[in-house]
């Protein structure tokens, strides 16, 4: 019975994400459309399509980078709400190496693209990182308040110093095609950032699980208190863990540039940043488990192009639908406070005292 | 004529008697201290009053009226006032903003009215407060006047003021003293609850004492002496000390020298402290809660950074050394007082919370990977020779009973093979075999040769473990007593007067 409930518990995500698609089946009911049909064609068209494959593991990639930048600050409990800003700057930084570097080599100039990526962003969340280790000031609304300042910085580039001449709408002029990163899949556009980006999930997952710092920073973000008592540096760690966040944030920017877009865009990003929130929670801040929520939200994204394609139904829907599955998740998130922690009750009722004291 | 009167009270928790059979009765207009050690029942009577809890048996009488309130609002409008230790202040808000706050009278503010009465009552009372200051720019001794003007703007008639000086700056607590007898000769009634005792026999008129749960004395200050109530307090005589090895004490290990230290409110918790602990000898410190100890703990442990002063350990001055070095280099083994909260990490398992502070640091871990293999292999022999038990090691530890916790605890400070062994009130809320085992484990450790600062509020255990006992009081080692010497009338006075005699006697 008890491993039972365990296993019920253990799968509350997936539970999660099926009672959003049970309530959305009654969305699209509303809209006089057959949701049996609607999901059929959301599934075919994300998962066993083949351009809409290639297209959900495109989408996938800056999803899960941004997701792994969520869970490395998450997993020393600071919440980075400004992956979408550190994309940005990311993808600015990318961009201005790939275009106005001096031609090297392709390799390490593609390589010093990418670190100049991980770079821009890194530095972008040591703002917030600084600001909360150092002075207190609540990393959730710097974060987020930053995320405008990004967009709008390279807003700003892409229509003043770095835009293409003559150029109809701002954006930068291309990058050269030896900078473009490789693609997979013959003629699908589904690139080589798909594969650096499943590989760092697979490093962040060792790290995290077998390695000192690892081990640290969970600490830190479990009980402060405790880690300082352990002799470990609070400030230390939740300035590196917003940093690496950032750089990975960072590195998603500049993937979106090199491997999809490949110029800088001016509002390139339909808010990845804040899909990241959703994979980090769906995973529960397991970096292996985050690229499999992240694929799923991928898809479901192409899938949507997919469902109105053939049944007419808007993708307004599919928007609900992931509405309604953060919704659930973060409902899936709340039961694990419910359960009373048995260790608290019996040492109340061995030491009442101890209640009387709280209550002064 | 009795303001108040209790009568009979009895209040249980499960089969905890937290109060049995209190009876109290208080003089109008005068001051009444309430006396007694940590647990003897003071807040629990005093929360009864507040309408906090309710009484299980018994009978309050206010002004003659039987008192029954269900919640602290019921006893504001009966005329009963508390101040609390920790103030009940927003921060944010001003003065006057505070003292309004919670008041009846509908949904119009009338800020002017209630400032014109608000320097009304200032002048009675003679504070000197800008009802427009901010809560959190005032000094810790104005937002206590703020807390009292909370409760005079109510019109209450009963004062219970919950170890008010605890907070208080030296300086402040003349000035607070002072405030108490212009009260008093407004006519409020006080109750005073703390364990100072030069503040009662400054002050008050009458002192009740209490004790596990009993009224063990009721005396009107005119008629005894500050020896004849702290014996009452500790009440009891002192077991023989424990058949013990004598070991003759080895080099010394720990050396304080004057030292200093604030404590998170910013007020100077420890006043020059000098004292020193050899190889092989247990240094206890008792004293009332919230005295210093803590602090003192801290600062050894490199938690806590003194404000002048100096740490030696081993003839080494580890003012510079952090955490980690003191543990690693300067081998401090410490125990701190709250297990959740410092000591574990709850929702860790067993196995991380064995390597929690050595988790840098081989057999646990090489060139910054974890060798899990030897951190269980570690944790499954702690667990069987410290008898913690488990269901397993993978077990997160919040499920532990408390006693097992802190065998667990004890095993990682006593395994990294410290030369001082820092404990701090290790046996809160344990049982009695629990308790045992981990005395056992000190005095182990003494006889292999380690130096132990053995801190705890329980003078019987203190004195079940200590070759000299330290007495700490506001901050103060008020004296360090040989085992032998050491009886509860010496211990008590020494645990209330606030002066340092500095004696070793």
């Amino acid at each position: 019975m008890n491993t039972l409930l365990r296993a019920v518990y253990g799968l509350r995500m997936l539970w999660a994400v099926l009672a959003a698609f049970l309530v959305g089946s009654g969305l699209i009911l509303a809209t006089g459309h057959n949701p049996l049909r609607a999901y059929a064609a959301l599934f075919e068209g994300a998962f066993f399509d083949y351009y809409g494959l290639a297209d959900t593991l495109v989408k996938m990639c800056p999803m899960l980078l941004a997701g792994l930048a969520v869970i490395i600050p998450m997993r020393c409990g600071l919440f980075n709400v400004g992956a979408e800003g550190q994309i940005y700057i990311g993808a600015l930084a990318s961009a201005a190496v790939a275009l106005y570097l001096p031609e090297i080599h392709w390799l390490p100039h593609l390589l010093l693209c990418l670190v100049a990526g991980m770079l821009g962003g890194g530095l972008w969340a040591l703002v917030p990182g600084y600001l909360r280790a150092c002075r207190g000031i609540n990393e959730v609304i710097v974060t987020l308040l930053m995320n405008y300042v990004g967009i709008n910085v390279v807003s700003y580039f892409v229509s003043g110093p770095m835009m293409q001449p003559g150029a109809p709408y701002p954006y930068s002029p291309e990058i050269p095609a030896g900078l473009q990163l490789p693609l997979l899949l013959g003629d699908a556009d589904t690139h080589a950032g798909v594969l650096i980006a499943l590989a760092l999930c697979l490093v962040l997952f060792l790290v995290l699980r077998y390695t000192t710092l690892g081990f640290s920073m969970n600490a830190v973000g479990k009980n402060p208190q405790a880690a300082r008592y352990a002799g470990m540096s609070i400030k230390r760690h939740l300035m590196l863990s917003m940093v690496v966040g950032g750089s990975v944030a960072g590195l998603a920017g500049a993937i979106e540039v090199l491997g999809v877009k490949y110029r800088l865009y001016h509002l390139f990003s339909p808010g990845y940043g804040y899909d990241g929130i959703v994979v980090a929670f769906m995973s529960g801040l397991n970096p292996l488990l985050a690229s499999v929520s992240a694929f799923f939200l991928a898809g479901l994204s192409t899938g949507a192009q997919f469902m109105q394609r053939e049944i007419g139904l808007d993708v307004t829907v599919i928007d609900a639908l992931r509405g309604l599955i953060v919704i659930f998740v973060a409902a899936g998130l709340a039961w694990k406070y419910v359960v009373p922690p048995k260790a608290v009750r019996q040492a109340a009722r061995a030491n009442p005292t101890a209640l009387t004291g709280e209550l002064r | 004529m009795s303001y108040l009167q209790l009568d009979g009270i009895i209040k249980r928790f499960g089969s905890f008697t937290a109060l049995d059979e209190v009876s109290l009765s208080v003089q109008q207009g005068s001051i009444h201290a309430l006396l007694g050690e940590n647990g003897a029942g003071k807040t629990t009577l005093m929360n009864i009053l507040y309408g906090f809890y309710q009484a299980d048996h018994g009978s309050l009488q206010l002004a003659g009226k039987p008192l029954n309130v269900a919640s602290p609002r019921q006893a504001l409008d009966a005329g009963v006032g508390m101040i609390h230790q920790h103030f009940m202040l927003v921060d944010n808000l001003s003065v006057l903003e505070n003292v309004i706050l919670g008041l009846p009278g509908g949904l119009r503010l009338k800020l002017a009215e209630h400032r014109r009465r608000l320097l009304e009552l200032c002048e009675r009372v003679e504070f000197t407060i800008d009802p427009d200051a901010v809560i959190a720019h005032l000094p810790i001794g104005t937002r206590q006047q703020v807390e009292i003007l909370k409760a005079l703007y109510r019109d209450v008639d009963l004062l219970i003021l919950d170890e008010p000086s605890s907070v208080l700056g030296p300086g402040e607590i003349d000035a607070f003293l002072r405030m108490l007898n212009r009260l008093k000769a407004m006519g409020k009634t006080m109750l005073f609850i703390t364990h100072k005792l030069d503040e009662v026999f400054q002050v008050c008129d009458r002192v009740t004492v209490m004790r596990q749960g009993r009224v063990v004395g009721n005396v009107e200050i005119g008629d005894t002496t500050p020896a004849k109530v702290s014996r009452l307090m500790v009440g009891r005589e002192l077991a023989p000390p424990p058949q013990r090895v004598g070991n003759a004490p080895g080099r010394q290990v720990l050396q304080l020298e004057r030292l200093s230290a604030l404590n998170d409110r910013g007020i100077q918790a420890l006043h020059q402290v000098s004292l020193e602990i050899r190889a092989g000898e247990v240094l206890g410190i008792a004293g009332v809660d919230g005295n210093g100890q803590a602090e003192l703990a801290e600062c050894i442990a490199g938690l806590r950074a003194p404000s002048s002063g100096d740490i030696r350990v081993c003839n080494e001055s580890v003012l510079e050394h952090d955490v980690a070095t003191r543990r690693t280099r300067n081998k401090i083994g410490y125990v701190p007082e709250d297990r959740h909260s410092t000591g574990l990490i709850l929702d860790f398992s067993l196995w991380e919370n064995a390597m929690l502070r050595d988790s840098r640091r081989a057999p646990f871990s090489i060139r910054g990977l974890l060798r899990r293999a030897a951190a269980f292999a570690r944790t499954e022999d702690w667990c069987a020779r410290y008898d913690v038990r488990m269901h397993s090691i993978q077990q997160k530890i919040r499920f532990l009973s408390g006693g097992n916790q802190q065998k667990l605890i004890f095993a990682r400070e006593v395994e990294c093979n410290p030369d001082l062994l820092v404990v701090m009130q290790p046996c809160k809320g344990l049982d009695v075999g629990a308790i045992e085992a981990l005395q056992r484990t000190v005095m182990e450790q003494r006889a292999k040769g380690k130096a132990v600062l053995y801190i705890s509020t329980e003078l019987d255990e203190v004195l079940a473990v200590s070759d000299r006992i330290g007495v700490m009081c506001a901050g103060h080692l008020t004296g360090v007593l040989e085992r032998a010497n050491a009886n509860a009338e010496r211990i008590a006075l020494l645990m209330t007067s606030t002066v340092a005699t500095g004696a070793s006697l």
